[in-house]
């Protein structure tokens, strides 16, 4: 048995370092490490309960509404109020923006330029994969990069700017768009939808939201798509095999994402992938183990923990916490969110390998892009004209709250106290939290130390490109982590 | 193609950072940041996010730059550097290489020509250091208002420079790529520097200048509740006459800024922003605000307040208290009423 680290394990969020346990050429034991602890929680307290809106987004500079969003439902769980409706239009379409940017820049700036190494030589595809995706230097970035920042034109209509802004409150959003703000809002949409539609699809955004099987999915490939950045992936998944590496841990959650009046726009739900049964997610049966990260012993339910480092703890390797739904570990992100959803496309390559894997994470995210352009023209098509944006705060009340959204990466929870309008206890628990959680008390492996279990190294060791796929395609935001 | 040297090379770190930094650069050119970075001939040595080398590959290039074997024009960090617990940095390894932020920190930046702080955190410690500061954050040269930080107050990088804090959180992704382009092409000197190392690109203007919000703030007429379009000075908390930086005067995202949002400005340019508590609630005694517009003597700031209160028209009087304009400037139609 031989021990290797990879760090820094780069091209993700933050600072990430795994470690294999390889033993003749295949990994037994995975290990895997959030290496830095900023203390956000304990920032928090004590300090005024609307600061957090001001706090929470800086956790994240990549999923910064996210944050704001999480704290901001917090706080309307604690008043008796209901946001307005153009409030949620404009926090969904600035939402979408941020995920949509999110999606994007794994796809192009941290995920594709792996086929484009050097190992992949002589593979047919790798000189043209080189030229369009190579780090920093790939053709495609010169499209991708533009396209995202005027994408995240709408931030600056919406919040001002974007990363951390301060425009979401628990009542709606700081500024109300006045017509020719809508208008510009569908012109930065449709200047975005025009550059998925050539580089990205090479066909319409209705030929890819209506995919609905893998076979469906290879034949847009092959097909009417083949021009596409999209397609190449698929190519290049199928002549990998990237649909058999990185199965997940069976269980996908997602809290429910995009609050309109009537309701979410993806539900709620928590997916077994052996058995397809769906249910209610049993959020309120959240439990954070400590065993194996640098912290203090604590309550295991978040409403009641704290966050207090111990670096000396005996069998520690991480600063993240390992979130547990019922005592399992489950995978949240893009995947999980269109399974929950039902989306036939999603339905079906889980289906066919029993468990998610690389490639129909991929998919998955590639798909969310068109899912929520054509939902930002609908949201912005929404606006009730002369209605308002925002409803102003009432006092808080005091006691545990908790608020959920589905950030790029998947759920995100804040469980807040407030008392006398101050912040009491404030626990985060962050997508790439449960995907990259050490083990627990009973040894459980988190998603990604499953994922990665197994895996035949060969002679290559950390060097193995499979290692990096199966790690990227989590797309791991090591900031939030441990926060 | 202007290329107007060799090869300055930029090597960009990640401490105690949220990644937002690097978030708001990736904003930057028409064609893209990498392609503006190669127009100018700066060449990305290792960036954390973006990078291809990994693990092995990216160790080995941080080896070359600390033994002085790859020249490294700017070096560019982006987050607090933690010295927690006790003084060991290990609230943040560099991972792989087992050794914290703060050591490596030190060990670099004097071998880069310049030596950059990019975003609050890394300037002055930023949103980590506040109160309890549970991982003893500082900047790389300052902590708070204070000299000193991780490099302590004498560090100067090989072209004689003290740390150059591009502040903001996250900062305008122009600041970071004009100053970067202003060290690459030796432009950028200790007298384009404020008082606490920002470029005076952004520094020598008040976040106030150009807001779209002027004429309520010349009138006094103030927004009292978020989504209002009145001034924010008055009731909700911003600090824009307070702080540095030419926010209203160059579009973020296209054309937003905090102010023209409706959700203020909290100073984020300014050492220890992030100490201040109720960030929505403008401070007041005797129902004046405690922070007046930086070098405005009180007496002068109130008489004027209560003069343009008197004088307000009633379009901007109504028109600072409703979410969209309800009433515009019709020619002639102020002197009838």
């Amino acid at each position: 048995m031989s021990r290797i680290v990879v760090g820094p394990f780069n091209r993700v969020e933050g600072d990430l370092e795994v470690t294999l346990d390889v033993e003749k050429g295949v990994v037994r034991e995975a290990r895997v490490s959030a290496s830095l602890y900023r203390g956000f929680e304990q920032l928090l307290l004590g300090r005024p309960a609307a600061d957090v809106l001001a706090i929470a987004p800086r956790i994240c500079g990549i999923c910064s509404v996210s944050q704001s969003l999480a704290a901001a439902a917090v706080l309307r769980a604690a008043q008796p109020i209901a946001p307005a409706h153009n409030g949620l239009i404009a926090t969904n379409i600035a939402h979408a923006a941020e995920n949509i940017a999110d999606h994007l820049t794994h796809f192009y700036v941290f995920f594709m330029p792996d086929f484009a190494r050097a190992a992949y030589a002589g593979r047919a595809w790798h000189e043209a994969t080189e030229a369009r995706f190579k780090a920093v230097a790939g053709a495609a970035l010169r499209e991708a990069l533009p396209a995202r920042a005027r994408l995240l034109e709408t931030m600056g209509l919406i919040a001002g700017k974007w990363p951390h802004s301060l425009a979401f409150r628990p009542g709606g959003v700081t500024r109300a768009l006045a017509l020719g703000d809508e208008m510009r809002l569908l012109a930065l949409i449709a200047d975005f939808r025009s550059f998925l539609e050539r580089a990205l699809f090479s066909a319409p955004l209705d030929a890819v939201i209506g995919l609905s099987s893998a076979q469906e999915l290879d034949g847009f490939a092959e097909g009417p798509g083949a021009a596409g950045d999209f397609a190449t992936f698929i190519r290049i998944a199928r002549d990998l095999g990237l649909e058999e590496m990185g199965a997940g841990p069976g269980l996908l959650l997602s809290a429910g994402a995009y609050l309109g009046s009537q309701g979410h726009r993806f539900p709620a739900g928590l997916l077994d992938c052996a058995t397809a049964l769906l249910r209610e997610p049993p959020l309120s049966r959240v439990e954070e183990d400590v065993s194996h990260a640098y912290m203090r012993d604590t309550a295991a339910d978040p409403a009641r923990a704290e966050t207090l480092p111990d670096m000396r703890r005996e069998g520690a390797y991480s600063f993240a916490k390992a979130p547990r739904l019922e005592g399992r570990a489950v995978e949240v992100g893009a995947l999980a969110r269109q399974a929950v959803a039902g989306h036939p496309l999603i339905r079906d390559l889980l289906a066919r390998r029993g468990a998610s894997n690389v490639f129909a994470r991929i998919v998955a995210r590639v798909l969310e892009i068109a899912l929520l352009t054509r939902a930002m023209e609908d949201w912005t098509r929404a606006v009730a004209p002369s209605e308002p944006y925002c409803v102003a705060d009432a006092p808080l009340v005091d006691g545990p709250f908790v608020g959920f959204v589905e950030a790029a990466r998947g759920t995100l929870g804040h469980w807040a106290s407030f008392r006398d309008g101050q912040i009491e206890r404030y626990q985060i628990i962050a997508p790439t939290t449960w995907n990259f959680s050490p083990r627990d008390a009973a040894g459980n492996p988190g998603p990604l130390e499953r994922a990665l279990e197994g895996l035949d190294v060969g002679e290559a060791g950390a060097t193995n490109v499979a290692v990096q796929h199966i790690v990227r395609s989590f797309d791991p935001c090591m900031v939030c982590t441990a926060h | 193609m202007t290329k107007a040297h060799d090869d300055f090379t930029l090597l960009w770190l990640q401490a105690g950072s949220c990644g937002g930094c690097t978030m708001a650069a990736l904003e930057r050119g028409a064609s893209g940041w990498f392609e503006e970075l190669r127009s100018f001939g700066i060449r990305l040595l290792w960036h954390p996010s973006l990078s291809e080398e990994t693990g092995e590959e990216a160790r080995a290039i941080l080896a070359r730059v600390e033994r002085g074997e790859e020249r490294l024009g700017a070096l560019c960090i982006e987050g607090s550097i933690l010295h927690g617990p006790e003084g060991t940095g290990l609230f943040n390894k560099l991972s792989g290489t087992g050794r914290s932020m703060l050591d490596w920190a030190r060990a670099l930046a004097p071998r880069a020509d310049y030596c950059v702080a990019v975003g609050s955190c890394a300037a002055f410690g930023g949103v980590p250091a506040g109160a309890p500061d549970p991982t003893d954050a500082s900047g790389l040269q300052y902590s708070g208002v204070d000299m000193g930080g991780a490099l302590g107050p004498d560090y100067r990088s090989r072209k004689g420079l003290p740390v150059v804090n591009v502040s903001g959180c996250a900062p305008h992704p122009g600041w970071i790529m004009e100053t970067l382009l202003a060290l690459s092409l030796g432009r950028f000197t200790r007298a384009d520097m404020d008082d606490y190392g920002r470029p005076r690109i952004f520094a020598d203007h008040l976040a106030h200048h150009g807001c779209s919000r002027n004429e309520f703030y010349e009138f006094k007429a103030s927004a009292e509740d978020f989504s209002e379009r009145g001034c924010l000075m008055e009731h909700l908390g911003c600090k824009a006459t307070q702080a540095v930086g030419d926010c209203n005067q160059r579009a973020w995202n296209g054309g937003g800024s905090c102010t023209q949002a409706g959700s203020t400005c909290i100073a984020c340019t300014s050492p220890g922003f992030e100490a201040t508590r109720g960030v929505h609630r403008t401070p007041k005694i005797g129902g004046i605000p405690v922070g007046l517009p930086l070098d405005m003597p009180k007496a002068w700031f109130v008489a004027l307040a209560a003069l343009s209160k008197s004088a307000t028209p009633k379009r901007v009087r109504e028109n600072a208290r409703s979410d969209r304009i309800a009433r515009g400037p019709t020619p002639g139609a102020e002197k009838k009423t």
